[in-house]
């Protein structure tokens, strides 16, 4: 539903993406690992709007996406969460999430009702927020919640934009154990109703999650392939499993 | 236009530019280096002026009056970075442009209680007095010549200076990018300390050349100030040479606007629509090319860093 | 009730009862400086969308005001004094420059975009100083005030002063439900993480450029009011001197806080006022009272009326 074709970026002399070419099939989670700085961030980054490519197409559900800006590829089904926690920090928690719930329904160039105490907007933030347990974090300001928490609320405000499919940038970036334990589970879940796109270098979650693995190194994938296929991998290993042993 | 009047005014383009390359040049390197928006900055064209007055009512020599005048400015502007700006640096814009804002409406209205509202005027040094043949049948003002050698002077001395020297070299590493010249063990408000009273001296030096032509007047570096903030963005907020560029540039499009575009439009229109409509057109025209310049290019034509 | 409510509310009784003050102390002078500190209020208070809920410091502000008098000074001038046709052309004015401009400025962001509105103004503020027909540089004297829908409303004081205070409480009223809107939550979230807001599929970009539009027709009404109450254009209007005092009295106010911008207003009116009284050189004073106040309180009057941020 999601492919990737021949996407080349270049920053500078840099080439982070070399020819990228890659899918998110319908109902699958695929995790792309790969070593710091392997242009994970900027695959995401390009696949959301935020980022040209240079070249190369980007299709979603059949149309080419390429030149649309982020906000249109939100508007077609595109949710995301940033590795470097981006929320707004001044609104209630409920408020973030509301905010993407709002996006949903009906058009926000609605300028005299107060949508502070929207029922239909808020019942469903509240839904949300309870998937990963924020419920009674609601009314807090979002920049007085821990770190953990945080990424959390990542995670809320993409399901509420109701995506058709989910880019994850390192969604346990910074979490325990425990945490990130609860959250592959909440993941589990999550992945019967969204396909994922999932970058994360915890690799007892993407082990655990994933159905697909391509391994990104130096801007280019290395390997594909099912989870037991990319551990085999040689070339794999190498790049990046390797370094994960120590 | 004749040949002779298209000189002359392309003369006084190129010089009202040096001007503002003298005043944006402080500008430009205490908005890159410190990311600090000073509209203070042309009231200390405007102190410039005045000195120069006021040195030379008390020493009557002309020169001895203009070091002095870039002293004090030098002076003034140390005073004002270590009182006021020095603890602004970290605030974000909006404050800064309230104090400096505060600074210009403190700084006006003294400059008319000590020496009253109205200009006051001062003749150039009889050395520089009377004119100089440039070339056949154009005769063009010593002292005018005198602002443009005096600039391009200054502006060569700049450049060696950014590019030369070690100072030179921190300031510009300090403006792509500031935290790493502190990190780098250097003491970096000393630096800014520098930068300012440097740019304050520039600024007071425009003005004390600008005062035998365009006299001292309270308020005369409020409208001045704007433009230096045109070339600043059209050069890129940083960038020396940005700044001359973009000076120069400015400096034309405003003299030969405001010579040409009224007997241009009257090329295609009735004499009395174009006499409406083209000083219009001509003041504007600097305001124009910067939105222009905008459009195409957000962070204007030398970026010295990659965003701020 | 909270704090800054009740403020308001005083001072909107206050205001109401100008009028009959004024017969007692300070008469008519009285009357035209309170209706030159409401009009000062509107444009702030339009301002205060930008600055204080959008994060857009525009420093062009005052252009606006200025479209709005001379639209009306020059229709007056040239016999369609009544506000049914005024009203519209002004609007109709304000906002083909706010979306043309507008568009333009918000290219750009931070420092950019207050250098590139304040260019802006400076064309507005040109192009007043070559309408030489109506007073170039030195303005223009209105011989009469707009017709009022044919009511007469503006032919005294006292009609064109409550239309002034009326105007001041409709957009009090309006620009607080419009921050509380769908929209303004938008807006108000765009100032702490456009990137975000962007991927949750709004165009930051077109929210900007209405609530821009809005705010311009807002402070071009404020214009209309301006032009009637001094009788007089001039393009001293749309300074951007003028600009800056209304950035002054947003932030002194208390930028984004409940009726900060109107509080700033009539504080900066009244301290011009009081200080003016004890010396001719007020500026002296009041220059430097800026500085410290910016260095050293935050939050301006509404932050001490009401310590929590308003949403
Ligand atoms: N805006 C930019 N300009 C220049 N280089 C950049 C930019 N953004 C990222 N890079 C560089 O591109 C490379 C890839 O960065 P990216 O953030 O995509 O890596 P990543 O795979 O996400 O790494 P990590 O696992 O640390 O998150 C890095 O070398 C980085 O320094
Ligand atoms: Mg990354």
């Amino acid at each position: 539903m999601l492919s990737l074709v021949n996407l080349d970026k270049h920053f500078g002399a840099l080439h982070v993406t070399d020819n990228v070419s890659l899918d998110l099939r319908p109902g699958e989670c695929h995790a792309l690992i790969g070593p710091n700085g392997a242009g994970k961030t900027t695959l995401i980054h390009q696949i959301s709007g935020t980022l040209q490519p240079d070249s190369g197409q980007i299709l979603f559900n059949g149309s080419d996406i390429t030149a649309l800006p982020p906000h249109r590829r939100a508007q077609a089904g595109l949710g995301r969460t940033f590795q470097i926690t981006s929320i707004l920090p001044e609104f209630t928690v409920l408020e973030n999430v509301a905010l993407a719930v709002q996006a949903r329904r009906g058009s926000s160039f609605r300028f005299l009702r107060t949508v502070a105490k929207n029922r239909q907007i808020n019942n469903r933030a509240l839904e949300c927020l309870a998937l990963f347990t924020l419920t009674d974090r609601a009314d807090r300001p979002a920049s007085a919640l821990s770190h953990g928490e945080k990424r959390l609320l990542e995670l809320a405000i993409a399901i509420a934009g109701e995506p058709e499919a989910l880019l994850l940038d390192e969604p346990m970036a910074g979490m325990g154990k425990e945490e990130s334990a609860t959250l592959t589970e909440t993941l589990l879940t999550l992945k019967r109703d969204y396909p994922i796109l999932l970058v994360e270098h915890d690799m007892d979650a993407v082990f655990a999650l994933a159905d697909r693995v391509s391994v990104l190194v130096y801007g280019q994938i290395v390997a594909t392939g099912s989870p037991d296929e990319v551990r085999a991998n040689p070339q794999a290993r190498a790049a990046y499993l390797g370094d994960e042993a120590c | 236009m004749s040949t002779t009047l298209f000189l002359i005014q392309l003369l006084n383009g190129v010089q009202l530019g040096l001007l503002l390359f003298l005043i944006s040049a402080g500008l430009t390197l205490v908005f890159g280096v410190m990311g600090f928006i000073n509209l203070a900055h042309g009231v200390q064209y405007m102190i410039g002026a005045y000195l120069l007055v006021a040195f030379y009512s008390v020493t009557g020599h002309f020169m001895a009056a203009m070091l002095l005048a870039m002293l004090a400015a030098l002076v003034i502007g140390l005073l004002l970075e270590v009182f006021i700006f020095r603890h602004l640096y970290d605030r974000d814009h909006l404050d800064q442009v309230l104090v400096t804002f505060g600074i210009i409406i403190f700084l006006n209205q003294l400059v008319k209680v000590i020496w009253g509202a109205t200009p006051l005027t001062l003749d150039p040094p009889e050395f520089l007095s009377g004119s100089f043949q440039l070339v056949e049948g154009l005769m063009y003002p010593t002292y005018r010549v005198a602002i443009i050698v005096a600039g391009l002077a200054v502006a060569l001395l700049l450049w060696l200076l950014v590019t030369r020297t070690k100072l030179g070299m921190l300031v510009r590493a300090g403006s792509t990018n500031a935290e790493m010249v502190s990190a780098l063990g250097v003491n970096i408000h000393r630096l800014f300390m520098v930068v300012f009273g440097f740019g304050a001296m520039l600024a007071g030096f425009a003005g004390a050349l600008a005062a035998p032509i365009f006299s001292a007047e309270p308020g005369m570096g409020d409208d001045l100030l704007i433009v230096a903030f045109v070339v600043i963005i059209i050069g890129g907020i940083g960038s020396i040479r940005g700044a001359f560029i973009a000076a120069i540039l400015v400096g034309l499009v405003d003299t030969l606007g405001r010579s040409m575009v009224t007997d241009i439009l009257k090329l295609f229109m009735d004499a009395s629509a174009a006499n409406q409509i083209g000083p219009a057109l001509a003041s504007m025209a600097i305001y124009v090319l910067m939105a222009a310049v905008l459009f195409f290019k957000p962070t204007g034509l030398f970026p010295a860093r990659a965003s701020r | 009730m909270r704090g800054a409510n009740l403020a308001a509310l005083v001072i909107f009784a206050l205001l109401a009862a100008t009028p009959w003050l004024a017969e007692f102390w300070g008469g008519s002078y009285l009357i035209s400086l309170v209706m030159k500190a409401m009009i000062l209020g509107i444009a702030a208070l339009s301002l205060d969308l930008l600055i204080g809920h959008a994060g857009m410091v525009s420093f062009g502000h005052a252009a606006f005001v200025g479209i709005g008098a001379y639209t009306t000074g020059i229709m007056i001038t040239e016999g369609a004094p009544d506000l049914s046709a005024i009203l519209p052309v002004t609007i109709a004015i304000a906002t083909a420059f706010a979306l043309v401009t507008g568009a333009i400025s918000l290219r750009t962001s931070g420092v950019y975009f207050i250098m590139i509105t304040l260019a802006f103004g400076q064309m507005v503020f040109f192009t007043m100083s070559s309408l030489s027909d109506y007073g170039g540089d030195d303005g223009l004297t209105l011989w009469e005030r707009a017709d009022a829908f044919g009511t007469g409303l503006f032919d005294s004081d006292t009609g064109l002063f409550y239309t002034i205070l009326a105007t001041l409480i409709v957009v009090t009223l309006l620009l607080r439900r419009i921050v509380g809107s769908r929209f303004g939550r938008v807006l108000r979230a765009a100032k702490q993480n456009p990137t975000r807001v962007e991927s949750m599929g709004y165009s930051v970009f077109a929210y900007r450029l209405t609530a821009y539009v809005i705010a311009g027709i807002i402070a071009a009404l404020a214009g209309v009011l301006f032009a009637n109450q001094s009788e007089f254009i001039s393009p001293a209007t749309a300074a951007w001197q003028r600009s800056g005092d209304l950035i002054i009295m947003v932030v002194l106010g208390g930028m984004g806080l409940r009726h900060g911008a109107l509080f700033g207003a009539l504080a900066i009116v009244l301290l011009e006022e009081g200080l003016s009284t004890l010396t001719h050189d007020w500026r002296l004073i009041f220059g430097p009272m800026l500085v410290l106040m910016v260095l050293y309180t935050k939050g301006g009057i509404a932050g001490l009326l009401e310590p929590r941020r308003d949403t």
